[in-house]
């Protein structure tokens, strides 16, 4: 029977005592923040600090997160450092969790945390194969769901949600084939944002918005040429 | 010898002895120095190389398309391999191009053995970024199909495990009462499976009159039917040869690799999201969380099987303390308002077409929730950006941890064994792959 009975009505995921873990966190290596929003604790760590800095955060008894729930990445293309690896921990003993977003490139690995956590090694494959994050000293960076022999990483923003190709069994050459994608019907996306509150200038009021621009007013949002 | 006795004797004895000279080269086989046999020449010793195997995808024991590589040293797994994704539909990727509400039926098809818990955790999930006040009764609701939820997977799983290693009567009969639950699932939201029930802000319409009477009256007998099927199981000693003492996992382990729900209680963690983190109406039922001790595939099974009269508590209580109210967050900028209203009103009308085009804008901000679904912890990292549309939705699986520690669990094991674990962790290939 489980003893780690949460007072009732407590909101969901948020312990009593999350200001004093966050404090501790603050006080950790390789921690460059922490705060606490909606209830959950969020920690921002430095890329270098990964390996050493998570073991702590396993291994310290005040905050012993001895399972790493998810770790997934976040694409933002227009960051320098593009991907947020976002890591949600979680301490069965203690009945806290946190989450520590790390920050990356295409280029610059991240130490990988499987021998701290061995369940890191499928999703570290999960987020190389769908983002092209690298994981240094992970020794099975394989793709894991996408295709064999596909190329390419899906869930970056710049990937389209067609993808490139598209794969069907041939009758006469008796195989599965991969073609460029056809689309039989053009690709429909709806922007549904309201002209009223989503942009702020109408099709056919370019010419006013830039004169506003001009002014000095603040720069509107340009119009989405689908609006 | 046997020369000078034959005159002497009978016939019939002479012939017992002619069977006995016939016996002459075993004896000398016997005073022959060891070692020599082998040095006969047509006989060798022969070496079994150790060979892969593909278990799958098309495996009826896979449950879905899993392909597990394994290599064998004859019959003994000495790695298994599980190469996932067949079922990679690009779940989280859609997401990212509807609006949150459009969002939810991709829940069902994830896990489609327990749909609602799912949704369960999504609508959580947007309901916390928009700080939205979910009506009582909509709890209640809520609490209310996550047991029945349970009990549908729970039933599944511990049929199809049992017709997995060979018990094929579990599975009719488990069949038999998940289509009376399905119909429960049909009467509330319109569908035996891809429910499409749970709406951030709520549920998407009340119970129907006498629904809840149907339940109870369920509840009532459900117990007894618990009872029937643990007497095909529990003592079968073929079911026990099969699942006793079978993938073992310790607690530090378990932990080690991610598992969460009946697999890491099964290792004796006595850890239940429903009691330490509770959401919903969680907070409010009694019941008890079993506790496995040995964590092997017998456990699992006895640990599901308790689970499943812990939900018909919680369902029973759920039907109790359910009061008369609205079942949607009355804020109708997020939820649609009634068909009635529409009829006269403008704003409701003008909200009703704002809803099912544009959807409603959840305010930037990250968020993670996690759920007990009745595969384990189920969570939704959540990623707004202001718009009606999620910008990132990562799907935290359960199955996808417990099937990377096949090769910690099958190693060493038979292959049949391998069979029996797979059935044991309960996974499936909607939610692995997403």
């Amino acid at each position: 029977m489980s003893d780690t009975v949460a007072p009732a009505g407590a909101p969901h995921g948020a312990p009593a005592g999350l200001e004093a873990l966050r404090d501790v966190v603050t006080g950790m290596p390789g921690i460059t923040s922490a705060r606490i929003e909606r209830g959950e604790l969020i920690a921002e760590m430095e890329r270098d600090a990964v390996p050493q800095a998570m073991l702590a955060l396993r291994d310290d008894p005040r905050t012993a997160f001895e399972q790493m729930m998810d770790l997934c990445g976040v694409d933002w293309p227009e960051r320098a450092q593009r991907f947020d690896v976002v890591y949600n921990l979680l301490s069965v003993s203690l009945n806290h969790r946190l989450r520590v977003v790390v920050q990356t490139d295409e280029r610059t690995p991240v130490a990988s945390v499987h021998e701290i956590w061995p369940a890191a090694t499928w999703w570290e494959r999960e987020a190389w194969d769908l983002f092209g994050i690298v994981f240094s000293g992970q020794p099975d960076l394989r793709r894991i769901l996408t295709d064999y022999g596909f190329s390419g990483h899906p869930m970056r923003k710049d990937f389209p949600l067609t993808g490139y190709v598209e794969c069907r069994y041939d009758e006469d050459r008796k195989e599965v084939i991969y073609e460029p994608v056809k689309m039989t019907q053009d690709w429909r996306t709806f922007d549904f944002l309201s002209p009223w509150e989503g942009m702020t200038t109408l099709p056919g009021d370019e010419k006013v918005h830039l004169a506003r621009a001009a002014e000095g007013a603040p720069p509107a949002r340009p119009a989405d040429a689908k609006g | 010898m046997a020369d000078t006795v034959i005159p002497d004797v009978a016939p019939g004895v002479a012939q017992g002895l002619a069977h006995d000279d016939s016996r002459k080269p075993l004896s000398d086989q016997r005073i022959r120095p060891e070692g020599v046999e082998q040095q006969t020449p047509g006989r060798k010793t022969v070496e079994i190389d150790s060979h892969a195997i593909n278990f799958g995808p098309q495996h009826p024991a896979a449950h879905g398309v899993l392909r597990l590589v394994l290599e064998l040293d004859g019959e003994v797994v000495e790695r298994a391999d599980p190469h996932v994704g067949l079922l990679h539909r690009g779940t989280e990727k859609l997401m990212e191009y509807r609006t949150y509400v459009q969002n939810v039926p991709y829940m069902d098809r994830l896990d489609y053995v327990s749909p609602m818990c799912q949704e369960h955790s999504f609508v959580l999930a947007v309901e916390r970024l928009l700080g939205v006040e979910v009506p009582e009764r909509a709890q209640w609701i809520r609490t209310l199909f996550a047991e029945i939820t349970r009990v549908l997977n729970h039933l599944l799983n511990v049929t199809s495990y049992a017709l997995d290693v060979g018990a094929v009567t579990p599975s009719l009969w488990g069949f038999e009462e998940r289509e009376k639950l399905m119909e429960f699932y049909e009467q509330a939201s319109g569908a035996r499976l891809h429910a499409n029930y749970y709406r951030p802000g709520g549920v998407s319409r009340d119970l129907p009159a006498g629904l809840t009477d149907r339940i109870a009256a369920w509840a009532e007998t459900f117990p007894r039917f618990v009872d029937e099927l643990e007497t095909l199981l529990t003592e079968n000693r073929i079911w026990k040869q099969r699942t006793v003492d079978i993938g073992i996992i310790n607690a530090q382990d378990a932990l080690a690799w991610g598992f969460s729900g009946p697999n890491l209680r099964a290792s004796g963690v006595p850890w239940d999201l429903r009691r330490a983190q509770p959401y919903d109406k969680y907070a409010e039922v009694d019941f008890d969380i079993p506790v496995g001790r040995n964590g092997d595939c017998y456990d699992r099974y006895l640990l599901r099987i308790e689970e499943m009269r812990q939900c018909v508590k919680i369902i029973q209580q759920c039907l109790a303390k359910m009061k008369p109210g609205p079942v949607k967050a009355l804020d109708h900028k997020i939820t649609p308002p009634t068909r009635g209203e529409m009829k006269r009103s403008m704003e409701a009308l003008i909200h009703h077409f704002k809803l099912y085009t544009e959807g409603f804008h959840v305010p930037a901000g990250t968020t993670y929730v996690a759920t007990e679904s009745p595969k384990g912890e189920f969570g939704i990292y959540l990623v707004a950006d202001g718009t009606n549309r999620p910008y990132r939705c990562k799907i935290r699986c359960t199955g996808f941890s417990h099937l990377q520690a096949m090769d910690r669990l099958a190693r060493h094991h038979m292959l049949a064994d391998a069979v029996a674990i797979i059935g044991s962790i309960d996974i499936v290939f909607g939610e692995v792959d997403r």
